[in-house]
């Protein structure tokens, strides 16, 4: 139940940043939602299911070239988005359907050629995307600062709000019981009449379509992307970071991971300019040592009690 | 009694290049007990993983209760009253013993009452479980393991339970209870196939067995007929005096 109400808090206090009239806060606040829908997303086929995907970074930039595409032909925000996710949706099945027979190790280098893979597709295919030059994205109108940094907000906002409904009621249901018997013995999960590759594959699709859909966002809110911009391998690590902050295996606390590592990542850049990264690499490697299990870990921890995954 | 609800004939199968299993011919029947037995690398537990559905089969016929079901998908197989407890158990470690047990009625398309109905009968069959409910199985010792993936095969209501390696890393006391429990299984109608590298367990609890060497069926025949075939004494019991 608690996790409902720590959910409940991130979510209406987030909705409090347009109250502040501040719009670097707005930006941050964007930002954290983003990423938090992207950490939520991956928890999906890597913490709950078990498959390490590094390909949250191919469903992004895909999701943000679809909708960038289609704005620039003249399709409304809202339209260019919901189709980032399906294009996001049959292209991750796809994928998932080949690559879910790899595992570990395997699976992730796998997924993490995919981002590479559909770099260079962006790249090479100038007439489409403007290759290295970058795509620039229409304004829908000029709506001024102020409102313009509100819209992007709240449609990232409301973008994590359904991902996070999404991804608890995944859990919740027969779907996410039968993803956690994959993760802990998919031999078992077979024998006791679990179909563990249509599973698997609904799993990862489903973790592309709202990264796809943030990346859609994205393109509009900044009005211009290149290859190396939102194929970025730092939008497939920072996610998977996020979730283990968090606590791996749960939606709540990869989403809770996000803001607490978008956080501190603006408080370390800021004061430490020259050594933010490796400051950010040093917590990092501190959290795993003396909080292996997370934030959502830490009342646990503090009692002195054993923390079983 | 003696009509047989599973039959294969025929049967090949392997991995990549590997063939495992040659022109098997097998026929388990509807009631009772029956034992696969032989060495190692035999193709006993690939038998089985064929049979359910796991692996695939290059030719040859498998019907249950007169309908094929030659390489059907694992949940048709079970469906169709078929489980399998695997080697090694392989439960859910993390989850508690009650949710693994209930994790085995996820095929079934019954009512929740239905299933609690089951888990109630689980539970009498092995009462050590239900004090173990809210246990997370993976903390469990091996015997109390291997009851609770045979409850988890129970679950789902089969006609024929298939259980690889009854006796593995078990101590002697708890095999002689999963004996007796298996038993009083079979008497109340359930079909019982297992692989038990326990030779001498394996034919004091069967009525009948196949005995499979390099990848065929070498012999077969009532467990008693086998249990003083001196051949068999010899490759798989030893000198029993």
């Amino acid at each position: 139940m608690s996790k409902y109400i720590i959910l409940g808090v991130v979510l209406v206090g987030l909705a409090a940043a347009p109250l502040t009239g501040d719009t670097y806060l707005m930006r941050m606040a964007t930002l954290a939602c983003m990423y938090a829908v992207m950490a939520a997303s991956w928890n999906l086929i890597g913490g709950l299911t078990g498959y390490p995907s590094f390909g949250t970074a191919a469903f992004f930039g895909l999701g943000a070239y679809t909708s960038g595409i289609l704005a620039t032909l003249g399709v409304a925000l809202p339209v260019s988005i919901a189709a980032a996710g399906v294009v996001a949706f049959v292209v991750a099945a796809i994928i998932g359907f080949i690559l879910l027979r790899l595992k570990g190790h395997y699976f992730a280098i796998a997924t993490l050629a995919c981002v590479e893979l559909l770099r260079e597709i962006a790249n090479s295919a100038t007439d489409l995307t403007g290759g290295g030059m970058g795509l620039n994205i229409p304004r829908n109108a000029d709506l001024g600062i102020f409102a313009e940094a509100s819209l992007f907000f709240f449609a990232m906002w409301g973008l994590l709000a359904l991902t996070a409904v999404v991804c608890l009621v995944v859990e919740r249901s027969k779907i996410g019981f039968a993803l956690s018997c994959i993760r802990q013995a998919e031999g078992a999960a077979e024998m006791i009449g679990i179909n563990s590759t249509l599973y698997k594959t609904l799993a990862f699709a489903l973790s592309g379509v709202f990264v796809a859909m943030a990346g859609g966002v994205y393109a509009s809110w900044v009005h211009y992307i290149e290859p190396g911009d939102v194929f970025d391998i730092l939008l497939t690590i920072k996610p998977v970071v996020m979730a283990l902050i968090g606590g791996v295996g749960s939606s709540v606390g990869a989403i809770v991971g996000a803001i607490v590592y978008i956080a501190a990542e603006e408080v370390i850049w800021r004061n430490y300019l020259d050594f933010s990264s490796g400051i950010i690499g040093l917590t990092v490697v501190g959290l795993v040592l003396f909080l292996p299990h997370g934030l959502g870990s830490l009342h646990l921890r503090l009692r002195g009690k054993a923390v079983t995954p | 009694m003696t009509t047989d609800s599973l039959t294969i004939s025929n049967l090949t199968a392997g991995y990549g290049d590997v063939t495992v299993l040659w022109d098997i011919d097998l026929a388990v029947p509807a009631s009772g007990i029956t034992a696969l037995i032989g060495s190692n690398g035999a193709g006993k537990t690939t038998l089985m993983r064929v049979i359910s559905g796991i692996v695939t089969a290059r030719s040859g016929a498998m019907t249950w209760e007169g309908r094929s079901i030659f390489n059907q998908d694992p949940s048709a197989v079970l469906r169709a009253g078929i489980a399998h407890v695997p080697e090694g158990r392989r439960l859910f470690g993390p989850m508690t013993v009650e949710e693994n047990l209930l994790m085995g009625g996820y095929a079934r398309d019954c009512s929740n009452a239905d299933l609690h109905r089951d888990l109630e009968w689980v539970y009498e069959v092995f009462p050590k479980l239900r004090e173990r409910r809210t246990q997370a199985a993976g903390t469990m010792s091996g015997g109390e393991q291997q009851m609770c993936a045979i409850g988890r095969g129970l679950m789902s209501k089969p006609k024929l339970l298939m259980i690889d390696e009854l006796s593995l890393g078990l101590s002697p006391v708890m095999v002689d209870q999963l004996v007796a429990d298996l038993k009083a299984l079979s008497g109340e109608g359930l079909a019982i196939f297992l692989v038990e590298q326990d030779v001498a367990t394996a034919l004091e609890l069967a009525e009948v067995a196949f005995v499979m060497d390099r990848g065929r069926i070498v012999r077969h025949g009532s467990a008693a007929e086998l249990a003083a075939d001196p051949a068999v004494q010899e490759a798989y019991i030893g000198s029993m005096g």
